[in-house]
């Protein structure tokens, strides 16, 4: 089981707030986060990078981004 | 396709290049350390539309529009123009009013903060203090879910409107230039003495703006996420480019003998420590509660966003009710109201960070 985050129409900080937030709790190691704009994606991948996740995948579906990130190999 | 303005250096560039044509447009013409200045020039396009009668702050500013078409044409050009909007207008109104109050309290937006730094201006250092203060306690509000809420896609007319509001005030500004010595030309109003009677050629400016528009689009260039990045998030990425505006603003200063260190007589300032901090703390907390510093707010708004066009109008707004109500500030010091404006603008915007929460 992956969590989920969908941050569409919500616009920067919160889509990177929700996923760090996502990030410091979950004991999974996929999130899929779901976006609708370049600079959301942009942001959510710089900022998941930043703690030592990876972006492993991104979809575009109906004007919309999935961006699968995993937890990086400590 | 990778987007190579939002890399480290691509950012820095970006910040670079507006540091670099400011300077020059100050040499061209534009008022002392504002060779670019966002919220005073959305402010000069208020009165060069008569909403305020300030006298010497009359100038339909073609920079502002330059900024929304340049950004019009890059999010087209890359497919990112996307009409959106509903995510709590009216409090992005009465944000972008508050934001303008703030700025006009100080003299300056984000951009001109830094700009007035690299000129020499040390008043700027309050402004820039309070600008970080505002912004840190609107971050407090993310924290704890403050939220406008998620906003939808619209029709393509919705987001053109903005745009084409903008292209018909550079119309008005063909058909009615300024005549020489004269406060009126046809139903535009111009300054005949102070900052409003000081600009770059019409060409220049709009030139310039449209590729700062263009780039600024691309790079996401943000003075207000910048700080709020770093706080949130301790990420450089925006706050780099901030840095590059700066260091180039200055160095190019420097080069054209427009370096001039120091408190006193400084263009367009005043010495008012205090009040040059607060009502930049006003100001930095209603953009960061909006999403955006007012250069930001011009990009987003060329790319389709509907919302980021009404913080603009209540900039507007902002602006006529600050010289109308005695609000801003001048050379000379605050307004007889700019306190008031600024205790009230706090209560207003705080009430907003504490109330307004997603569903």
């Amino acid at each position: 089981m992956k969590s989920t985050i969908d941050a569409r129409g919500l616009s920067c900080p919160q889509p990177v707030l929700m996923t760090l937030d996502e990030i410091k709790k979950t004991s999974e190691n996929e999130i899929l986060v779901i976006v609708d704009s370049d600079v959301s994606k942009e942001n959510v991948c710089r900022a998941v990078e930043s703690r030592g996740w990876k972006v492993m995948k991104i979809d575009e579906e109906n004007h919309a981004f999935h961006i699968l990130v995993h937890r990086g190999m400590v | 396709m990778k987007n190579h303005f939002a890399t480290p250096l691509g950012i820095i560039g970006v910040g670079a290049f507006i540091g670099v044509t400011a300077a020059l447009l100050q040499y061209a013409g534009n008022p002392g350390n504002m060779g670019i200045c966002v919220a005073c020039f959305i402010r000069d396009i208020t009165g060069a539309l008569g909403l305020h009668r300030a006298g010497v702050v009359q100038y339909l500013r073609p920079e502002i529009i330059g900024f929304v078409i340049g950004s019009l044409a890059a999010s087209i050009l890359f497919k990112e123009f996307h009409p959106r909007g509903g995510a709590s207008p009216i409090i992005r109104f009465v944000l972008g009013a508050f934001a303008m109050i703030g700025a006009l309290i100080f003299l300056g937006c984000p951009w001109r903060a830094i700009l007035r730094l690299a000129g020499g201006d040390l008043n700027a250092i309050f402004g820039i203090m309070g600008l970080a203060g505002g912004i840190f306690i609107g971050t407090r509000f993310l924290k704890n879910g403050y939220s406008l809420g998620r906003s939808h896609a619209c029709s393509p007319a919705a987001g053109y409107t903005t745009p084409l509001i903008m292209s018909l005030l550079f119309l008005l500004a063909l058909i009615y230039p300024q005549v020489a010595g004269q406060e009126k030309s046809g139903i535009l109003f111009y300054s005949i003495k102070g900052p409003g009677s000081m600009h770059a050629p019409l060409i220049v400016s709009i030139s310039a703006a449209l590729i700062i528009g263009f780039l600024a689009q691309r790079s996401r260039f943000c003075t207000m996420g910048a700080f709020r990045d770093l706080i949130l998030f301790r990420q450089m990425h925006l706050f780099s480019g901030l840095i590059g505006l700066l260091v180039f603003a200055w160095i190019t200063q420097m080069i054209l003998g427009q370096f001039k260190p120091g408190f006193e007589n400084q263009p367009v300032a005043h010495t008012l420590h205090l009040w040059n901090a607060m009502g930049m703390v006003l100001a930095g907390l209603a953009f960061s509660l909006a999403g955006g510093c007012p250069g930001r707010q011009l990009f987003l708004t060329g790319e389709g966003d509907t919302d980021a066009a009404i913080f603009v109008i209540g900039m507007a707004a902002g602006a006529a009710f600050a010289h109308n109500f005695g609000m801003a500030s001048s050379p000379s010091g605050i307004g007889t109201h700019g306190q008031a404006a600024v205790v009230t603008g706090l209560l207003v915007c705080t009430a907003i960070g504490l109330t307004v929460k997603q569903k």
